[in-house]
This record gives C-alpha cells, structure tokens and sequence, in this order.
C-alpha cells in the first residue's frame, strides 16, 4: 500500500497552531523514517518524568484514560498565573501509553491555560504515526488530550 | 527440518504437544538454524523495550491485518511480511508476547490460515521469561530476507464470518469476553477504548468462559485436567460437535480457540473474528442479555 497524499505533508500546515515545543517535536517525527519515530516515541516513552511525589501517595487524585489500551492516569495543575502543568502515571509494560503522555507533556507543560486549550485537537494525527503505530491506538493519545482541556476547563472555570 | 520438541511433562498431557515450548527450552534453541523466535504484543512498543535475543516482531495490527479492509492480509502480504523475518515455510515459529500470549496466539491462529505448519507458543510469554530473569536485548536481529512462497489463505477450517455464525445458531458458542461484556451491562472490555457497538449482550446460545481462565497466575496454560474441568465439565462442551469462539475483534478468541484446537484436541473449532464489534451492530440478528446463554430463536 502506498502512503495516501495528505494535504499535511507540507510542514507547515502540519504544524499550524501548535505551541512552539510541540510544534518543534511535530517537525521531530516528521523528518525520520517511519521505524524511527517509534524509535522516538520510545524515547518520549523513557523520558516521561515520575510523578511528583505529592501525587504518588494519592493515586485517587488522577483521572483515568479509558480511551487508552493501557492503563494511564492524568492530572492537570493551575497555577495562580494560569500557568498549566501536567503529571502522568502510566506502567513500563505499556510504553506506546507511556510515549504519548510524554510527548503532550513536553509539547504542552508550561503552557497558560488559554495557550493549552487553543491546542488543535487531532495533533495525534500529525505525528506520522498511522501507519506504524495504528490509528485505533493514536486514539488514546486524543483522549487524553481531551481530558486534559477537559481538566483546565474546570479549574479555570471559576 | 523442524526443531524437536519439547517433551516436558506437562506438555504431554495435551493433545497437541509439540504446540507449545518452555522458557527452558527456547533458551537452549536459541540461535539454532530453523527457528525464527517472535514476539507479538498488544502495545506495539513493547518489544522495542527489550526482547528475546534474536527475536523479531510481529504486530498485530501494522502486519496481520489488511490496512484498508476489515480483513487479514493477503498471500502476498503474507509472503512479504515472512521473507522480511526469516522465515520460510519449513522454519520452526515460536511465538511469544505479552499477556498471556493474548497476541501471539491471535498471530499463531492468523499463520495457521495460512497453513504454517511448525508454529508454536512459548508456555507463559513475555512474563514467564522475565520473571525467571532471561536475557532481553534492545540489540535489532540482523535478518537476511528468505523466500517464502505467496499461499493463498485459507478460511474454510478455522475462521467463521457472521453468516456462518447465523447459520450456527444452536451449536456450541464461547463467548470469551468478561461477564459484563457478555451479560450486556458493558460493549467494551473494563477499562478498554470503546471500540463501538451499538448493541450488548452476546449470541443466543453461547456459553460464558473468560478467555483468560485458561491461563494460571504465572501466565502459563492450565494443566490439562483444569482446562477440560471448565471447558468440558463446566461448560459441557463436547469435542464430538463444532465449536465457535468469538470476542470483540476474534484477538481473545483466538487464544480460546488454541486452548481447544491444540491443547484439548477439538478438532472443529473455527473463531468468529468479527466478532461483537460486528454482531453488535448488524441489523436484526439475535441478540441475548442478561448471564445465561438465553433462548436460541428458533428460524
């Protein structure tokens, strides 16, 4: 099968209205081959910082992905200045889970919270990842992009 | 030339012995020409993390599986994906993964529609090898293409599609789901992504087994005596009559389908790999709720 064209492949349009540190790890993904961007995702997998240890203790504070095949739990802060940083906690076994939270991690932690829910939705999409990893498991990673806004809508909504 | 088998005693209880192999064994092969060790998962970067010494990778979904149609790949496919490992026709498979071997069984049934014949499993996967502390390497196996021949698959024997399911209606069904999947409280597996159907419940007439009941604590197969006492004492399954295993996509039946094709010697067992995301959603075919395996409408 060959590739389908996508009007996405211009990597421009690929990584329009993205915040700068994920736009820069768009461009990352998209200027290798396909075996190596799971190579890359592995690494995103293997960086993904342990929680705080404030959260480790409470695990009832987390929000659980559904949408992931693996388990995987999210937790949003706000700051005072609106500053927005996300926590993490998803199993070693389960790496492909592991790669995408830490890719929104380091492509959306530090962000305001009106930069974080401008953030377009389907940047699972913009990945190039379809082919390699799958399409029904890039699902996960929506879903917990969507969690996540979901979570700053609350805690901004005051 | 095929490899030997492995005569443990606990495989000699199965009908069908020479499908499985130990972690004992597969570490004294390793290496050996003729077979081609690989591992198949469920989460696609697993086996990037570390793998068996010389294993390649198989994934289910990016390999198996036709990209456009619901379907399984073709004999070219097939081929192509074979020659890429190593593997040509006479070569010995040994296939492994995580939990419970839920993927590497679902790959070893999608091999057999292609008629490989020496493929086997290794007893416990992923788990039992790392548990007794075996060597996983990150190191990618160098792998010089082979020829494999383009086979036609064949569906006849072991893959049934949901015409063939309709028209079984009254047989022996195994629904291998969890019990709220089958009951209908549920489409999806507890804490899964919902893949989809629109209706719940299961297929009238078919009986209630988890899949993962035939694995022991350690991820090994149960013993013999165990897995008749559920599938045949409790279920009352016969191996004299056909039998259809279905799940959501056919992934967890066709570990069920192992169980009773190869280790309690049934020789009719086909799975239904369109399983719920397909019966759930089809217009007017008969649908029972609640734990019992309801009322078979009669046609």
């Amino acid at each position: 099968m060959s590739e389908p064209a996508s009007p996405l492949t211009g990597g421009s349009v690929l990584v329009e209205g993205l915040p700068p540190a994920l736009a820069e790890i768009v461009d990352d993904f998209n200027a290798v081959s396909e075996r190596d961007r799971l190579q890359l995702l592995l690494e995103f997998s293997e960086g993904l910082p342990a929680l705080p240890e404030r959260y480790a203790e409470h695990p009832e504070l987390m929000e659980p992905v559904p949408e992931c095949q693996s388990p995987v739990f999210v937790l949003t802060e706000v700051d005072d200045d609106a500053t927005v940083h996300l926590h993490f906690s998803a199993p070693r076994e389960a790496p492909t889970t592991r790669g995408f939270a830490g890719i929104l991690r380091e492509g959306l932690d530090g962000l305001s919270a009106a930069e974080l829910l401008a953030t377009p939705d389907d940047i699972s999409s913009r990945l190039g990842l379809e082919r390699a990893v799958s399409p029904l498991r890039l699902r996960g990673m929506a879903g917990m992009l969507g969690r996540i806004k979901r979570q700053v809508r609350e805690k901004t909504a005051a | 030339m095929p490899l030997p088998r492995d005569d443990s005693p606990k495989f000699a209880e199965y009908a069908h012995p020479e499908r499985l192999v130990s972690t004992a064994w597969l570490a004294e092969h390793l290496g050996e020409p003729g077979l081609v060790v690989a591992e198949s998962d469920e989460d696609v970067l697993l086996y990037e993390t570390g793998h068996v010494p010389g294993a390649v990778k198989i994934d289910w979904h990016t390999d198996l599986n036709d990209p456009v149609t619901r379907d399984y790949v073709d004999g070219e496919a097939f081929a192509a994906l074979m020659a890429a490992r190593g593997i040509t026709r006479d070569t010995t498979v040994v296939l492994y993964g995580d939990k419970n071997n839920w993927w590497a069984a679902y790959a070893l049934w999608v091999f057999t529609l292609f008629g490989h014949e020496d493929v086997r499993l290794l007893d416990g996967g992923r788990a039992a090898w790392e548990a007794e502390g075996r060597e996983y390497t990150r190191e990618a196996p160098q792998v010089t293409p082979v020829d494999y021949p383009v086979v036609e698959r064949d569906d006849s024997a072991i893959r049934a599609f949901k015409d063939d399911v309709v028209a079984f209606l009254g047989g022996q069904l195994v629904d291998v789901r969890s019990p709220e999947e089958f009951s209908g409280a549920r489409t999806t597996m507890p804490a899964y992504p919902e893949e989809g159907a629109l209706r719940g419940g299961h297929i009238p007439g078919a009986q209630s087994v988890p899949w993962a009941r035939a694995a022991a604590a350690d991820g090994t197969f149960k013993a013999r005596a165990e897995l008749e006492a559920i599938y045949q004492g409790e279920k009352g399954l016969t191996p004299d009559e056909p039998v259809i295993a279905y799940c959501r996509i056919g992934e967890r039946s066709s570990h069920t389908w192992f169980v009773l094709q190869h280790l309690l010697g049934f020789p009719d067992v086909r799975n239904y790999d369109g399983s719920w995301t397909e019966w759930g959603n089809a217009v007017r075919v008969p649908i029972a709720v609640g734990d019992a395996p309801g009322e078979v409408p009669t046609r």
